[in-house]
Parts: C-alpha cells; sequence; structure tokens
C-alpha cells in the first residue's frame, strides 16, 4: 500500500496569556491510499489541531515546533501559503463539525459549492454551476438543479451536511479530512451521512481522516484507529485490534464508557477525573492520574510504543516485559474472549 | 417584498400624522405668539391672530392645519411674510441635504474600511490605530473638528474656502467634519463584527477550500459583517441632520439648520411644523431604506419579510 501521508514527530505549541500551551505533542502516523483512518480522543485531546495543521489552517497563535507532514513524499509545513492555498479543497479538503454553522448564510448554495472549482480551475461560471448541479445530485440533494439559487437556511442540518460534502469532494481530493462530522446531527441523519461518505470513498478513491469522539461512528467506517490523548497518540491498530484486544487502560476506558447491546448494569461507565493541563504536561504517561492500572513508573518516565502486531502499537508501561499482570475490566476481558475466537493462534503472545 | 414594502409605507404614514398631531399641540404650548413686538398695540394685535386664524380654538386650528398638509399646503411663514413653507424649505434644504449625504457616504464608507482592515489585522498596529482612530471620532464634538479643520485648511494653508457657500469645494470642510462622527462608529462597529465572522466557521470552510485571505474577506467576510452595520446607519442619518446645525453655522452655510433654530425663537408655526415634518419624513424614509437594505444583504430576512 502506498502511503499518501506521513506525519513524523509533529509538536504544536499555542501561545497563550496563561503559556504555552503543548498541545500536539510528538505525533506521528501515515495514511495509506483508499484507507480510512480514525482519530479518537475526547474533546481537548488534539484531534482537530492535528488536522488543522495538515490543512495549514492553524490559529494565529498556533505554531509548529517540530516534525513533518508529508503529502506525497513533500513536507507540507514547508509549502508557501499560495501552496497550501493551491492545495486545500484540491488535493485535500475537510468537512467540518457543525453543518449549521460551516456554509456562509448570504451565499446560495450553488455559488459556494461552485466556487471550489472556479478557485482551482480555469473553469467557466455555468460549467462550475452545472458540475455544482451534478455533485450535489450525487451526495444526495434531490432537484439539486432548481435549488442552486436557494440560501442554507432553507435546507436541513443533514441536507447542509451533504451540501458541505459536495464543496469538500468536488474536486476529487486525495485525502478527505472529516472532522467530527456527524456529531451535530441526530442519529438517523449520522447513519445516512456515514454511507454517503463511504459510498463516496469507492467513488472517488480517496483516503479519509476521520475524527471523532463516538466509537459506535468508528466501528462502522474505519479501517485503522489512532487513540489520542493530552496531544499524543497511546494506541493505534486496525480497528479488530482496538476494540477487541485493546492494551492501553485509556483505550480500556473508552471502550468501557460505550454502551454497547451486552451492557446490563443501570449506569453507564464514565473515566474518572478530567484530562491535564497542557500548560505543564506530566512527566509520566500522562493518563497515570486517571488511571487505575498506573504503575510508579508511570508517574516518573514516558512509556514508549510497545509493539502488539505489526500493525499495533500502544504507549503503556504495562506492556513492559517486567510489568506486574493486571485484571483486566470484565468488558475488556469479554472482548478479549471474542479476539481469541477470531485469531485463535496468535492470541497467546497479545496475552 | 412588495407585501412587506406596502405594510411598511403604511405604518410609515401613521408615525407621522402622530409626529404632526404631538408637534402641534406642543408647539401651541409655546408661550408668546409670532408676533412679539411689543410696540404692536394690542387692537393690531388682536386683528393680526384673526387674520391668521390664531384666535380660534386650538384644536380647530388643528383640523385645518391637518387639512391643509392634505392638500399639500404648509402655510405662509410669519418671519417671512408672504413667502409659503415649502419654497422656504425647497430653497434652504439643498446644501444641507448635500453635506448630509456627502458626509453620511463618506462616513459609512471609509468606517467599514477601517473596521474591515482593523478586524483582518485584529490585535496589530493597524488595529490600534484604527482604535485610536474611532475613539478620536466618537468622542471629540464635531464642531471642534470644524473649527479645527477650517483653522488649519482654510485659514493657514488656503487649501479650502473657509466659509459660505459657493460651489463643490466649498461643501468639503462641513463634510469632513460631520463625517468623522459616523465614520468613527461604523468602524468600531465593522471591526468588532468581522472579528467574530473571520472566527466563524464558514470562513474557515472558505479558507479549506484554498481561497486567498483576500478572497475570503472580499467573498464572504464583508457581506456577513455589514448586516448589523446597517441597522446603525438610520440613526447615524438622524444625528447627521441634526447635528448638521451647528457645523452650518461654522461654516456659515444657508441651511435648513440655522432656519429652524430661527423659526422657534419666533414662533413661527407654520415653519416649525414644515421644517420637523421634513425631519421626520427624511428619518421614516432612512429607516425604511436601511430596511429594505438589510433585506439585500441578509437573504434570511427577505424571506421572512415575503412572507409576512
Amino acid at each position: 500500500m502506498t502511503k499518501i501521508l506521513e506525519v513524523n514527530n509533529l509538536q504544536v505549541d499555542f501561545h497563550t496569556y496563561a503559556g504555552t500551551v503543548h498541545a500536539i505533542r510528538n505525533v506521528s502516523f501515515d495514511l495509506a491510499k483508499g484507507e480510512t483512518l480514525a482519530i479518537v480522543g475526547e474533546s481537548g485531546s488534539g484531534k482537530s489541531v492535528t488536522l488543522r495543521t495538515i490543512m495549514g489552517l492553524l490559529a494565529k497563535n498556533g505554531k509548529v515546533t517540530n516534525g513533518e507532514i508529508l503529502f506525497n513524499g513533500k513536507d507540507i509545513l514547508k509549502k508557501s501559503e499560495r501552496e497550501l492555498n493551491a492545495m486545500r479543497g484540491n488535493d485535500i479538503s475537510m468537512i467540518f463539525q457543525d453543518p449549521m454553522t460551516s456554509l456562509d448564510p448570504t451565499m446560495p448554495i450553488g455559488k459556494q459549492v461552485a466556487e471550489v472549482l472556479r478557485i482551482h480551475g480555469d473553469v467557466s461560471k455555468k460549467a462550475a454551476m452545472d458540475e455544482a448541479a451534478r455533485v450535489l445530485e450525487l451526495v444526495g440533494i434531490n432537484g439539486a438543479k432548481e435549488r442552486l439559487k436557494d440560501y442554507p437556511h432553507q435546507f436541513s442540518g443533514g441536507q447542509r451536511q451533504r451540501i458541505v460534502i459536495a464543496i469538500a469532494i468536488i474536486n476529487n481530493p486525495q485525502i478527505l479530512i472529516a472532522d467530527e462530522p456527524t456529531t451535530a446531527l441526530d442519529v438517523t441523519i449520522q447513519a445516512q451521512i456515514l454511507e454517503l461518505l463511504k459510498e463516496l470513498q469507492t467513488k472517488i478513491d480517496t483516503s479519509i481522516i476521520f475524527i471523532t469522539h463516538d466509537l459506535g461512528v468508528v466501528a462502522g467506517i474505519a479501517d485503522r484507529v489512532a487513540v489520542m490523548y493530552a496531544g499524543k497518540i497511546i494506541e493505534y491498530g486496525t480497528v479488530d485490534e482496538i476494540f477487541y484486544n485493546a492494551q492501553h487502560p485509556y483505550t480500556w476506558g473508552l471502550l468501557e464508557s460505550m454502551p454497547t447491546l451486552e451492557t446490563n448494569s443501570a449506569r453507564l461507565h464514565a473515566i474518572p477525573g478530567t484530562p491535564p493541563s497542557l500548560l505543564n504536561p506530566p512527566k509520566g504517561d500522562a493518563f497515570a492520574a486517571r488511571n487505575a492500572y498506573a504503575l510508579q513508573i508511570d508517574t516518573e518516565q514516558q512509556p514508549p510504543f510497545f509493539k502488539v502486531s505489526d500493525t499495533h502499537y500502544a504507549a503503556t508501561w504495562l506492556l513492559h516485559p517486567d510489568a506486574p499482570k493486571v485484571e483486566l475490566p470484565p468488558e475488556i476481558a469479554r472482548r478479549r474472549k471474542i479476539w481469541q475466537k477470531m485469531n485463535p493462534t496468535t492470541s497467546k503472545e497479545a496475552e | 417584498m412588495a407585501k412587506y414594502i406596502f405594510k411598511r409605507i403604511c405604518y410609515l404614514i401613521l408615525t407621522l400624522i402622530i409626529i404632526a398631531s404631538l408637534t402641534f399641540f406642543l408647539m401651541k404650548l409655546m408661550p408668546g405668539t409670532p408676533f412679539n413686538n411689543p410696540k404692536i398695540p394690542a387692537s393690531q394685535l388682536a386683528a393680526l391672530k384673526k387674520a391668521n386664524g390664531l384666535d380660534k380654538p386650538v384644536y380647530v386650528q388643528y383640523l385645518k392645519y391637518m387639512l391643509g398638509v392634505l392638500h399639500g399646503d404648509f402655510g405662509t411663514s410669519y418671519q417671512f411674510a408672504g413667502q409659503s413653507v415649502s419654497h422656504l424649505i425647497a430653497s434652504r434644504v439643498a446644501p444641507s441635504l448635500q453635506i448630509g449625504a456627502q458626509a453620511m457616504v463618506v462616513g459609512t464608507l471609509l468606517g467599514i474600511l477601517l473596521g474591515a482592515l482593523a478586524a483582518i489585522r485584529a490585535n496589530t498596529w493597524v488595529d490600534s490605530v484604527a482604535t485610536i482612530f474611532a475613539i478620536l471620532g466618537r468622542s471629540i464634538p464635531n464642531f471642534v473638528f470644524a473649527a479645527l479643520l477650517q483653522y488649519y485648511l482654510a485659514f493657514k494653508y488656503h487649501i479650502f474656502p473657509i466659509a459660505l457657500w459657493n460651489g463643490f469645494s466649498s461643501s468639503m470642510l462641513p463634510t469632513i467634519a460631520l463625517a468623522m462622527a459616523p465614520l468613527a462608529q461604523t468602524a468600531r462597529f465593522m471591526r468588532t463584527e468581522m472579528v467574530d465572522v473571520l472566527n466563524s466557521d464558514y470562513i474557515e470552510l472558505a479558507r479549506s477550500k484554498g481561497e486567498s485571505e483576500w478572497q475570503v474577506v472580499a467573498k464572504h467576510a464583508l457581506r456577513n459583517s455589514l448586516i448589523p452595520v446597517v441597522t446603525i446607519i438610520g440613526p447615524m442619518a438622524v444625528d447627521l441632520m441634526v447635528g448638521s446645525l451647528v457645523v452650518e453655522n461654522i461654516f456659515a452655510i444657508p441651511g435648513i439648520g440655522e432656519q429652524f433654530v430661527r423659526s422657534i425663537l419666533t414662533n413661527d408655526y407654520p415653519t416649525i411644523m414644515g421644517l420637523t415634518m421634513m425631519y421626520s419624513v427624511m428619518l421614516v424614509v432612512v429607516l425604511l431604506l436601511s430596511d429594505i437594505l438589510y433585506g439585500i444583504i441578509d437573504p434570511r430576512i427577505r424571506l421572512q419579510g415575503g412572507s409576512n
């Protein structure tokens, strides 16, 4: 598989009145052609900042202090503003979280979609409008040709997200970045939008980076998952590896807090405590303070990535050969059993 | 839209009738008569009053006046015997309207530009300079500007005529003096609004489309920031009409402001009424226009208006 995007040792700081916030702390991941990578984590874990850095859309007080972002082998961080403009909306485009606010309220939607074509190519107004109508129809706006002159407020939330998606895909981008595209929608519409994204991915042959805090969404759409916490990726692997053979206690916490059909207790599980301040990130594992399985070393030294399989890595001292064996939470133990059934040969090593 | 405008015009006429009535009765409460010269003997005064219909009860005078207005007759001035009020106003209104309109256009356009610039370069020196400018423009009264402009640009450096009303060049200084306040106010409004707009999701989407910063501003940010700015244009226009009074005096412009003051001092009832009505008409028309402009800029309002 060819790697279309490689993020290496990325560090991003924000300068605020309170001090320097270390929002992204040494993040590395890659994305293969046609693949869907989900980045999961709670609010403030650095998911959105990572994506905005890739788009070159960091806020003015944000600064990349280290690392590289290779897109088809070329470092995005070294591109000029002009080169970035040529890339945005053409090679890499983005779908936003809240469709109610992400369209310009004073511009007809046809123009908003056609605009992207005219920015990146020498297209006549008429041709751009025709193409806009075609793509809007493709994303499921019925009678798009008659609705080109309509304004965003004349569409429902789900329809608006379809329009935003049309804007993102009209130039057949190589990478589609989706920043929680279903969070602001109700559940039935969520499913439709996810279905649409999957359908479009095969049609235009694009890779997708999908940010979410909803593991249920991840299961439906992603090939691989990266879990972020406090500005770091703490575990990554294929969907099955993360769902059934998770190694990091934080991933356990996320999985436990996701209600499933098997959940029969009256209360939902929650991870206790709050994420650490990134003004002064903790010396050791950032999750240690909230971690029931924390070891002495977790507070002193950051865990390196331990290899679980060729595709699965986790940064937790629990994987160190000298670490004591812990008893898994019931939900995780249940998932491990499913994992053992799925992989009867490799499961011994994973233990 | 047509229905909405028709409805607004009906309200507008009602508003004008109420203003006319209130002004009429308040005016009659003022002490004295139009014939305040103590040398006029009592018998002659009574005759004068009778000739002008001032001996009749106030409500009769009121009905007579309103009927006259319906027929386009605003009466004749007492100060300038025999001159009809409509003619008097018409001959005086042109200079006032001209500098008022010029100040309005110059002030709002420059204000929008300055505010937008401050927002795009928020928290830099450009922003600070614009803010200082806006605070000065807002807090220093226009007659101070008028005097300063007159002293430096006319008296010292002879760039513009010092006073009087001789063609376009003599309208420049009063226009600048009058434009300062609307300029400052528009700039402040525009900056606040545009900083918000530039941080909104649809601007980020526009950037993610690959638009350059200037494209983002020109195509998306400007229009959306203008929506609230339009709402203050109405009240600002009113400020200008009233404010021009002092400035007209400083530059010795034969405008309507001076006329207004003199007509009140002399109890020139028909002229007071005529001028009040003219100001009122201008005000309500400006408000209506700014509402229509609002609808043109913001499609969401346009639709609501149509369904009303």
